[in-house]
């Protein structure tokens, strides 16, 4: 209604008898504005105008590139250090105390759809898709002859379908459209069959006429199944996901605890360590190499791992060694240990939250039939299972990792054999730590980083070991995904908090029943 | 954060200099509880309540402090442990003899300190904002009440963004779920449809958000415009940002108004994404007075540091202390029980430009902004309310509490029933 109202006010404006004004002047002034409706107003008339000058300067206040001089209220244009005047685009001279025009969530919304309109017929496809979405989501009846023109030129596959589909958003919300334009548009509508294509339909259940009313109803029951179908499928790559991160926690300790049975609280720590290890890689690479910011996360993961195990390895020798055969005193000894690093962290960096950026790879999400998966989250599960591969490797088929296994499974019989064994002891227990600190890498992607991270990972942890059988890394690998899996398809029906305690009295339950876990060790190393 | 932690020493120092010279010297002070954690889970926010209290108490002794004497801050760590805080309430107020304790985040952390405070008939200032259902003579809340945040928040979506469904998003313990169960009550009693609102807790520090988010998302598309109220703690915001982010929900299609993020918490994030986002506060580092300026520049001086940021419970504990200082002045002494007596009717300017008054129930008068998140960390007014808004202690929406009135002052009760005329509860 307003921007009806608009609309006539400009075409008054623009039809009286000085025409000396192009029409898009007057929206311009309106821009340096305070209030939030007028820069609105401007911004549709800016975009109705159709003066090719308008598109840079929309483009410009959309990426908060545009500013004024509250003196006279001109526009300028920001370009790196160049500045230029929006109306003429002529360079200006730099100038001081430039305001940027403000926007909210209104403007911003106008922008989009003033984007939109204006991208339409670009000729980059992305950008042309991108602008039929925006006119998609706004739903703006007077693009539509704009619509009509694109449709008829456009030549991508993809992009038509996009603007069919927009073209149909369209038509429904125009009122005075008709009943087989609006059943057609139903049809288009519904072949998109996401969550907008749902609200769209749900929204005509007040429709005039009761044959489109049937069709939408049939519409939205079909995405709902699809959708159903979809959610079903998102929650076992949720669990997956969430099981990822859980056998990051967990798999360095697999080998603290697991192979050599030292109760370490400190792990959580070395998670914390390696994500303030990345921090600091990121900070010297802005300051110093900021190409290589794409990079920062490979740089991070050796500089975490050599942080983390060099910590391990450190601890190993002046604690946990004195305390071998001691359970309840390596406890005690390593929770005052991850108390200490815990403070030392806050001191040196402050208790709040460190900001570590993702890199390009690391963002979005990209679509598999209909399911919207996370790059960063997938990208977590393929490091998570390559570092699992990584560790069995060189657990499996080194000289390092068959000393390991020897000295574990048969202490004095490894040092008969010359092996020395406190060496292999601290390089082992550095090993876990060292990929608890790659954890950390991965990890700062998704959660804060300050010093209580380690905290919340700590008891998750323990459970996905001891769940998954002491001692057997495939059981860690499993016990993590079964979890993961268990507690998103719990969480739509019981809720975050309620999934999370009906998963610890189940696995309380399994470990009564098997006191070993999910694959237990069997032989003689049981009993040494 | 050395240097801070260097200056919280030095007055600890002070102090047993005080004790040790004897009963001459320390009558020549004023003490001054500080009772924030420095360690442990909260000391991510309560950490800068502490230094922004040691720098009002260093700028009012810069000024001669408080009847001719010098304000000394006594600072302690309660380690974000509930029953630590009350027992170093106790050591504050009999130990330290404290003339006031400024101090507490956590909704748990008050009412864990709270009978310590009326068995031994102290003062505490309390800055956050808090679920409201209380008034007790020892405390003074210069923090929001429900109806100085949540309630101004909800009206603006339904105004402004045309708001009809709502997803009431919150970390599982007191302060979300009263906040919560005063919204649902008010936006019901808005014409909003019991299935048009869904509420959802998440425990402490949760970080996988992928089911949540989805679900918001699929409960946004029923064709009505949707909005999040976040009423989630501390850390678990930053993963939730991010996972919006990565799920592609946009400001401008399902905005997410929260009350727990400030300037504080952005400082951690990549604000990119977030741009356009809400939070509903009583002051913003952004809002350009004369005195927020002066005030942020001293910040920045004590803490030498020229990006600190500054946000809203700090301005609670400014509006608070220097209520403090008058009613003290006015009462003619630091005891506690005549401090009490003073306060209520005491105004002091904010820093947004009004001038904030002690209610008789404990509460003070405070503008309420709605502003949105920028891409710098910092927010941008977008709404502001004319007036400023009298903190109530006992929300009119819920059926337990609308007969409930406090009055410190002529009731001398914070409980009062109107219908039964009597003190004591509903």
């Amino acid at each position: 209604m307003i921007r009806l109202l608009v609309y006539l006010l400009l075409a008054l404006a623009f039809a009286g008898p000085v025409r000396a004004q192009s029409p898009a002047d007057a929206a311009y002034t309106r821009l340096a504005s305070d209030s939030y409706a007028e820069i609105e107003a401007s911004i549709v008339g800016l975009a109705a105008s159709g003066d090719p000058r308008t598109a840079p300067v929309i483009q410009a206040l959309a990426e908060g590139r545009l500013f004024y001089r509250p003196a006279d209220k001109a526009l300028f244009v920001k370009q790196g250090d160049a500045v230029t005047d929006a109306r003429t685009g002529v360079p200006a001279p730099a100038t001081e105390g430039l305001k940027p025009v403000r926007a909210n969530n209104k403007v911003r919304r106008a922008l989009d759809s003033a984007l939109g309109t204006l991208n339409l017929l670009a000729p980059d496809p992305g950008k042309r898709r991108e602008a039929a979405e925006a006119v998609f989501k706004a739903r703006d009846a007077t693009v539509l002859p704009a619509l009509e023109a694109a449709l008829s030129r456009e030549t991508d596959a993809g992009v038509k379908r996009t603007l069919q589909e927009a073209r149909a958003a369209v038509v429904l919300a125009k009122p005075g459209s008709t009943e087989a334009d609006r059943l057609a548009a139903v049809a288009t509508i519904q072949g998109r069959a996401d969550g907008d294509a749902m609200g769209i339909l749900r929204a005509l259940s007040a429709d005039p006429s009761a044959a489109v009313q049937a069709a939408a109803a049939k519409g939205v029951a079909a995405i709902e199944t699809r959708l159903a179908l979809i959610a079903g499928a998102s929650n076992v790559w949720y669990g997956i996901s969430l099981g990822s991160v859980l056998l990051l926690a967990a798999i360095g300790l697999a080998i603290t605890f697991g192979v050599m049975g030292i109760i370490n609280m400190a792990h959580g720590e070395m998670v914390m360590l390696g994500a303030y290890t990345t921090f600091l890689v990121q900070e010297a690479i802005r300051a110093h190499a900021p190409g290589l910011f794409e990079f920062s996360l490979a740089i991070a993961i050796p500089a975490a791992f050599l942080v983390g195990g060099g910590v391990g390895v450190g601890i190993e020798r002046l604690v946990i060694r004195h305390l071998y055969g001691r359970p309840l005193e390596t406890l005690l000894a390593t929770f005052g240990i991850s108390l200490i690093l815990q403070q030392t962290v806050r001191s040196i960096f402050g208790p709040t939250n460190r900001e570590v950026g993702a890199p390009q790879f690391m963002t979005g999400a990209f679509d598999l039939f209909g399911l919207s998966i996370t790059w960063g989250r997938f990208w977590i599960v393929v490091f998570a299972l390559a570092v699992f591969f990584g560790l069995m490797f060189v657990l499996r088929r080194t000289s390092f990792g068959l000393k390991t296994r020897a000295v574990t499974q048969n202490r004095r019989m490894a040092a008969a054999m010359g092996i020395r064994t406190p060496w292999v002891d601290a390089l082992t227990f550095g090993l876990g730590s060292g990929i608890a600190g790659i954890a950390g890498v991965a990890l700062s992607q998704i959660d804060n980083v300050s010093p209580n991270l380690g905290q919340g990972y700590i008891i998750d942890s323990f459970l996905v070991v001891v769940f998954g059988g002491v001692g057997s890394l495939w059981g860690t690998l499993v016990a993590a995904l079964s979890i993961g899996v268990a507690n998103k398809f719990l969480e739509p029906y019981a809720g975050a908090v309620l999934a999370k305690i009906l998963l610890l009295v189940f696995i309380i339950l399994f470990i009564q029943k098997r006191p070993r876990g999910l694959f237990a060790l069997k032989g003689r190393s049981v009993e040494a | 954060m050395s240097k801070t932690g260097w200056r919280s020493w030095g007055a600890a120092a002070l102090i047993a200099g005080g004790l040790a010279a004897g009963p001459a010297r320390a009558q020549e002070t004023i003490k001054i509880g500080v009772l924030h954690s420095l360690s442990g889970t909260m000391a991510i926010s309560e950490t800068t309540l502490k230094d922004a209290m040691l720098m009002l108490i260093d700028e009012q002794n810069r000024r001669g402090g408080v009847l001719g004497k010098k304000l000394e801050a006594v600072v302690v760590d309660p380690a974000s442990n509930w029953p630590l805080f009350a027992e170093k309430a106790r050591e504050l107020i009999a130990k330290d003899k404290v003339s006031a304790v400024f101090g507490c985040w956590t909704s748990v952390s008050r009412k864990s300190v709270l009978p310590v405070f009326k068995e031994l008939d102290s003062l505490l200032f309390y800055p956050v904002q808090y679920e409201g259902e209380e008034s007790e003579r020892n405390v003074f809340y210069t923090g929001a009440a429900p109806n100085q945040q949540a309630i101004p928040a909800v009206d603006y979506l339904i105004k402004e963004e045309n708001v009809q469904r709502w997803v009431l998003e919150g970390t599982d313990y007191v302060y979300p779920r009263t906040t919560n169960k005063i919204l649902e009550a008010y936006l019901k009693s808005k014409g909003v449809k019991p299935e048009d609102i869904s509420i959802n807790y998440t425990p402490f520090g949760q970080s996988d958000w992928q089911t949540r988010v989805a679900a918001i998302k699929s409960f946004g598309s029923a064709g009505k415009k949707t909005a999040v109220v976040s009423t989630i703690n501390g850390d678990a915001n930053v993963p939730f940002y991010k996972e919006l982010a990565n799920q592609g929900i946009k400001a401008i299609d399902i905005p997410v108004v929260a009350f727990s993020v400030g300037e504080e918490e952005l400082a951690g994030i990549d604000t990119k994404p977030l741009v356009g986002h809400l939070a509903a506060w009583n002051y913003f580092q952004s809002i350009e007075t004369p005195e927020n300026k002066a005030f942020i520049d001293k910040w920045r001086a004590f803490t030498k540091n020229a990006k600190r940021v500054t946000n809203d419970p700090m301005e609670a504990h400014y509006v608070g202390f220097n209520m403090w200082v008058k009613a003290v002045e006015k009462a003619g002494s630091a005891e506690p029980g005549k401090v009490i007596a003073a306060l209520p009717g005491i105004k002091q300017p904010n820093l947004t430009g009004g001038v904030s008054e002690m209610l008789a129930n404990h509460h003070i008068t405070k503008p309420v902004f709605i502003g949105e998140i920028k891409d710098n960390g910092q927010f941008d007014v977008v709404f502001k309310t004319e007036e400023l808004i009298p903190g109530e202690a006992w929300s009119k929406q819920l059926d337990g509490s609308k007969d409930l009135e406090a009055d410190w002052v002529k009731l001398n009760c914070g409980n009062y029933n109107t219908k039964t005329k009597k003190c004591g509860g509903a």
